[in-house]
């Protein structure tokens, strides 16, 4: 017989609990999901903003921009800005270590969320987009006549409705950079999955190690979903607030017994 | 200062939409504290029109003179007349009210927060100052109580007087309505004509598109008649229901009466 047998007591070592390489490997993960994220929605936010923009080149710009990266993938895109930056400008722009202010990041680490951010702000633009097109024309106008400018209808008006139908993509967004992170293990950034392969490549347990990490990344999915799910009911309660016609539900389900009508 | 002869001078107003020639040399005034009802068939332009006044829709040719400022367009330093920055423009909306026939509240802010928005944000009224205002005008239109109420659980009624504060809180120096009433159950329009009447008596300056000709005949000054993108009868309103001249005025009144 040949190692066909599941060595528990590695998978169990590795998961219960994670030791501090591994602990940080999560952390790494969770931090730079965060912070591209973030930045992936400033730029869609820009983006989407830049395409009903009255001038042509701001159009242009952006729709290059999400052509660009939508259309390539994302591997591509990570190893072109570590090591094209580098290329291109002359000089390391991402070296070993950076010193910024207080911190000092891993130039893969920076890389990495750079490219992950600029990757997913194409994504956001289009969400972005479509959230403002869903967003009655009356609304806008109404703001106009009032007197309100172009940016402030869309900062107080547009936007906020905007912002209840990109929530939900927003969401699925998020739960595929937590799992798009892994390719940064390419360019040696240690974060889960590179941590996996740094203890397989040293043990020979392959199976034990990748479903070691897949449940981490299955901890990580299952927290978001259940964090998102929080913000979408916080949502639709505001939403009963916003859009429910008539009497309240009381009134509507016992109306005839409480005496109204 | 000197008085201002009409609040809105309009001539000759042109509006194409691509091929089509919507409006075709429309020219109309109004002096201040008058009320003018405008009807017309269903396509006449009587909606674009009131657009134009207010710049949601940009024209073709001619020239709106509203509250003494000139729709669109302004002078530069060597007299030529030059298009309006959109803040400058911004500026000149505030002073024009505009009800529209779907209301068009902000549902995701209550009814005072949609009464003191551009108070606060355009005029740089402080909060206090704003709601104050907010709540005589909610007084006026008879909604106190809805106050802090979302738009989604007002009525079509309550949303459109909740609306008319919101114009009104601007102070306009005119009241635009498009078809205010045509939207809400037959219940609810006597509410929102009330509100109207009463503001007209009150000396605003309004123009209305609407085919209530109740109201048009106990409240406005003038009656004007559109059709295929040109006024072709105004006058009284006991000169509409007496004995229009028009042919097409007749059809259209004894249609809707
Ligand atoms: N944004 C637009 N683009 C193209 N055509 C338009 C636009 N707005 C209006 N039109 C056309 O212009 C014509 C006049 O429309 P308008 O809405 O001014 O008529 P109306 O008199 O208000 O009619 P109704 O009584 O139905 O409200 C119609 O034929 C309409 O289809
Ligand atoms: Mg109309």
């Amino acid at each position: 017989m040949i190692g066909i047998t599941f060595d528990w007591k590695v998978f169990f070592d590795y998961l219960l609990p994670p030791d501090r390489l591994t602990r940080s490997a999560l952390y790494l993960t969770l931090g730079i999901s965060i912070v591209a994220q973030f930045f992936g929605v400033v730029f869609g936010l820009v983006s989407a903003l830049m395409q009903r923009s009255k001038y042509r080149v701001l159009r242009f710009a952006s729709g290059v921009y999400v052509w660009f990266f939508r259309g390539t993938p994302v591997i591509v895109q990570i190893f072109f800005i570590y090591f094209g930056a580098n290329l291109f400008l002359g000089y390391d722009l991402f070296p070993r270590t950076l010193h910024l202010l207080f911190i000092s990041i891993d130039g893969a680490v920076l890389a990495g969320a750079v490219a992950l951010s600029i990757n997913e702000g194409a994504y956001m633009s289009e969400i972005v987009r479509a959230g403002i097109t869903a967003v009655d024309g009356g609304q806008m106008e109404a703001a106009k006549t009032v007197g309100l400018t172009q940016s402030q209808a869309m900062r107080r008006i547009v936007l906020p409705q905007a912002a209840r139908v990109i929530m939900p993509p927003l969401g699925n967004e998020f739960n595929n950079m937590l799992k798009t992170t892994s390719l940064l293990a390419f360019i040696s950034v240690r974060e889960l999955f590179q941590d996996a392969e740094i203890r397989y490549s040293s043990s020979f347990k392959p199976v034990e190690y990748f479903s070691g990490v897949a449940v981490l990344y299955l901890f990580l999915t299952t927290l978001w979903s259940f964090v998102q799910r929080a913000i979408e009911r916080k949502f639709s309660e505001s939403d009963r607030d916003a859009t429910v016609e008539g009497p309240g539900w009381t009134r509507r389900n016992f109306g005839r017994l409480v005496g109204g009508h | 200062m000197s008085l201002q002869q009409y609040i809105v001078d309009a001539q000759d107003v042109h509006k194409r939409f691509g091929r089509v020639e919507v409006l075709k040399g429309v020219t109309l005034q109004v002096k201040p504290q008058e009320v003018v009802c405008i009807i017309g068939a269903s396509g006449s332009g009587k909606t674009t029109f009131l657009r134009t006044l207010n710049a949601l829709e940009t024209i073709d040719q001619g020239t709106i003179v509203v509250n003494g400022h000139r729709v669109g367009w302004t002078q530069d330093k060597n007299g030529s007349w030059v298009k309006l920055k959109e803040r400058a423009m911004a500026e000149i909306r505030s002073e024009i009210g505009f009800v529209f026939q779907r209301f068009n509240l902000w549902p995701h802010m209550t009814a005072l927060e949609n009464i003191i928005e551009a108070p606060t944000r355009v005029r740089g009224q402080s909060k206090d100052e704003a709601i104050a205002t907010a709540e005589e005008l909610l007084r006026r239109v008879k909604l106190s109580d809805k106050r802090d109420v979302y738009p989604g659980r007002l009525s079509g009624g309550q949303q459109q007087r909740v609306a008319i504060a919101r114009s009104l809180a601007m102070k306009p120096a005119l009241m635009l309505f498009d078809e205010p009433t045509s939207a809400l159950d037959p219940e609810t329009i006597g509410e929102v004509l009330d509100v109207m009447k009463e503001l007209a008596l009150g000396g605003m300056t309004m123009v209305c598109v609407t085919h209530e000709m109740g109201f048009a005949r106990e409240v406005s000054d003038r009656v004007v008649m559109m059709d295929g993108g040109v006024i072709i009868e105004e006058g009284t309103p006991e000169h509409f229901f007496s004995n229009p001249t028009h042919e097409r005025t007749k059809q259209f009144l004894s249609k809707i009466l």
